[in-house]
């Protein structure tokens, strides 16, 4: 791999990837087939990719994409037909249901947000929601996803056709989900975008810096869906959430790619830029009134932001803000993080005693977060044998490297300054 | 999430056992691998998979203080199974994985009844690390 793969993407690239979901809602409103239609529009990608460094950008580059794809998809049909034909000898041709290009009236439609819901709908696995939607939505290539993602290519395009067959046999429509469908399908499509920036976020060193760029790609899409519902509170605090906490990724691990804990980061290289922006976003957001998961883990992660000393960060907020998320979702992980709260506000007692009620939750008991929240509540209650302990099993559980070596020098440092005293 | 499922197969009698099964028994084990494989390729969950030489061939190496590393025939002789090779798989649950190692264990041997080889699940470290 030379670093070409890693660097950002060119402007062509950009403008062929904001392009893309709307070339590809044209032609499957135009032909009805999304599976063709969107092979047929990576196949015009693809040309404009070698085409346009060369001879330049046309005046209008998304008809000059609809054209291009419209002809592919045309010959596709064709040959379909022509396939049939030898098939079954009798049938009669049927060139008619081809189109004219001229047909396909770009117009000023937008299926972007058609193609999204289309794209995350509850039928298809969650991995396969995340590769069509970069795909199809995202206008990534088929190498570039499986490269993010560490898989051989073909192993991706397998999983992007069969997530292709689960829209067909589940028989999804290319349309927007009804009104009384529309809150479930949001939450689909706002968890796919929020798993992708997931995603990118999880490995940000060393040879896996490309992932970062799955979060980029993950900020971008909500960006997008931000646009097509500029009114909705949920999507403006996934958006915000993003920012804010992509906003900390430089200062989240040291030179060499390990681990920095939030309250001891070099607050200088957090994206003052970014946080100022999730910061209104979020804040609009929850003058909305409606106040959902999104906006508070957005809201509690502007407060760190916003705190120009780890010792200045306003707990008790968080702590109020981590109680409102608990009355809204019973997830284990946020009554493990409001127990992190209470323990800066009241001590380490007070949070370890809270923990104790997790350990009849299954989702979490055996939880390597659990027993890393319990290690550093033990070390700050001056009960270091206990928080060996703790970090030792927090080591064990965790299927991160850079979690790992930072849990495993936690448990060592005590060890030696046992050994020491 | 992505796992390594370790074949561990019966070493036998000095070499591999399966120097001694009949043709037949050979085939179907093969033709088993073959489609076993096909099959999580296409359901897009397969990253890798090689079988590794008979251990017979193997060799440990080992630096020594002065001088050349040590090179010694291995593995240890004592020991009643060896590493056959290995599968890379991304799946979306710990359960799934452990259904296709389950099947890998059913390959058929000798006489064409499942072998039901220890196949080690250990997942691969490439889960995000939390914000701590």
């Amino acid at each position: 791999m030379t670093g070409a793969d890693e660097r950002a993407p060119g402007p062509d690239e950009r403008l062929l990837r904001e392009l893309t979901p709307q070339v590809v809602g044209a032609i499957t409103r135009r032909f009805g087939d999304f599976s063709a239609a969107e092979d047929a529009v990576q196949e015009a990608l693809i040309a404009a990719a070698t085409q346009w460094p060369r001879e330049g950008v046309p005046t209008n580059p998304r008809g000059w994409l609809i054209q291009v794809a419209a002809r592919r998809m045309t010959d596709h049909i064709r040959s379909e037909s022509a396939r049939r034909r030898r098939e079954a000898s009798s049938a009669p041709a049927d060139d008619s249901i081809v189109p004219a290009v001229d047909e396909i009236m770009p117009g000023d439609h937008d299926d972007t947000l058609t193609l999204l819901f289309m794209c995350c709908h509850p039928a298809l696995t969650r991995s396969s929601a995340i590769a069509l939607t970069l795909r199809a939505v995202g206008g990534l290539t088929t190498a570039e996803i499986a490269r993010a993602h560490f898989v051989p290519e073909p192993t991706m395009a397998q999983r992007i056709s069969r997530a292709k067959q689960s829209i067909r046999t589940s028989d999804v429509p290319f349309s927007l989900p009804s009104e009384r469908e529309r809150a479930a399908r949001l939450d689909a499509v706002l968890h796919v975008l929020y798993l992708i920036f997931n995603e990118g976020y999880a490995t940000t060193s060393g040879p896996k810096l490309q992932r970062a760029d799955l979060s980029s790609e993950a900020i971008r899409l909500a960006r997008a869906l931000h646009h097509l519902i500029p009114d909705d509170g949920e999507v403006e605090g996934l958006l915000a959430l993003m920012l804010l906490t992509d906003a900390r990724r430089t200062a989240r691990t040291d030179a060499g790619g390990e681990l920095v804990p939030l309250d001891e980061q070099d607050r200088r290289l957090w994206d003052r830029q970014q946080i100022r922006e999730g910061v209104a976003l979020v804040t609009r957001a929850l003058a909305r009134g409606s106040v959902g998961p999104y906006q508070l883990q957005a809201a509690i992660a502007a407060i760190h932001d916003e705190a120009a000393r780890a010792d200045e960060t306003d707990w008790r907020q968080i702590a109020a803000l981590y109680a409102l998320l608990r009355r809204m979702s019973d997830n284990p992980m946020v009554a493990l993080n409001h127990a992190i709260a209470i323990a800066m506000i009241d001590g380490p007692a007070a949070g370890l005693s809270m923990l104790d009620a997790l350990d009849g939750d299954s989702r979490i008991a055996g939880h390597f977060r659990l027993d890393a929240v319990r290690g550093h509540l033990h070390e700050r209650a001056g009960n270091p044998e206990r928080a060996i302990a703790h970090f030792r099993a927090a080591a064990e559980k965790t299927t991160s490297t850079p979690e790992r070596n930072f849990l495993m020098k936690k448990a060592a440092a005590l060890a030696a300054a046992r050994r020491g005293s | 999430m992505k796992f390594m499922l370790m074949m561990h197969a019966p070493r036998g009698k000095g070499d591999w056992a399966v120097m001694d099964w009949s043709p037949e028994a050979l085939k179907a084990h093969i033709d088993f691998m073959m489609k076993f494989n096909k099959e999580l390729a296409e359901a897009g969950e397969l990253v890798g998979a090689e079988g590794l030489d008979m251990p017979s061939q193997a060799r440990i190496v080992r630096a020594s203080v002065n001088g050349p590393p040590e090179v010694t025939d291995g593995p240890f002789a004592e020991s009643k199974e060896f590493l056959a090779g290995y599968w890379i798989v991304d799946v979306e649950t710990a359960a799934r994985a452990h259904e296709i190692a389950a099947r890998a264990s059913a390959a058929p041997g000798p006489k064409g009844a499942p072998l039901n080889m220890a196949i080690e699940v250990r997942q691969v470290m490439s889960g995000p690390p939390a914000d701590v």
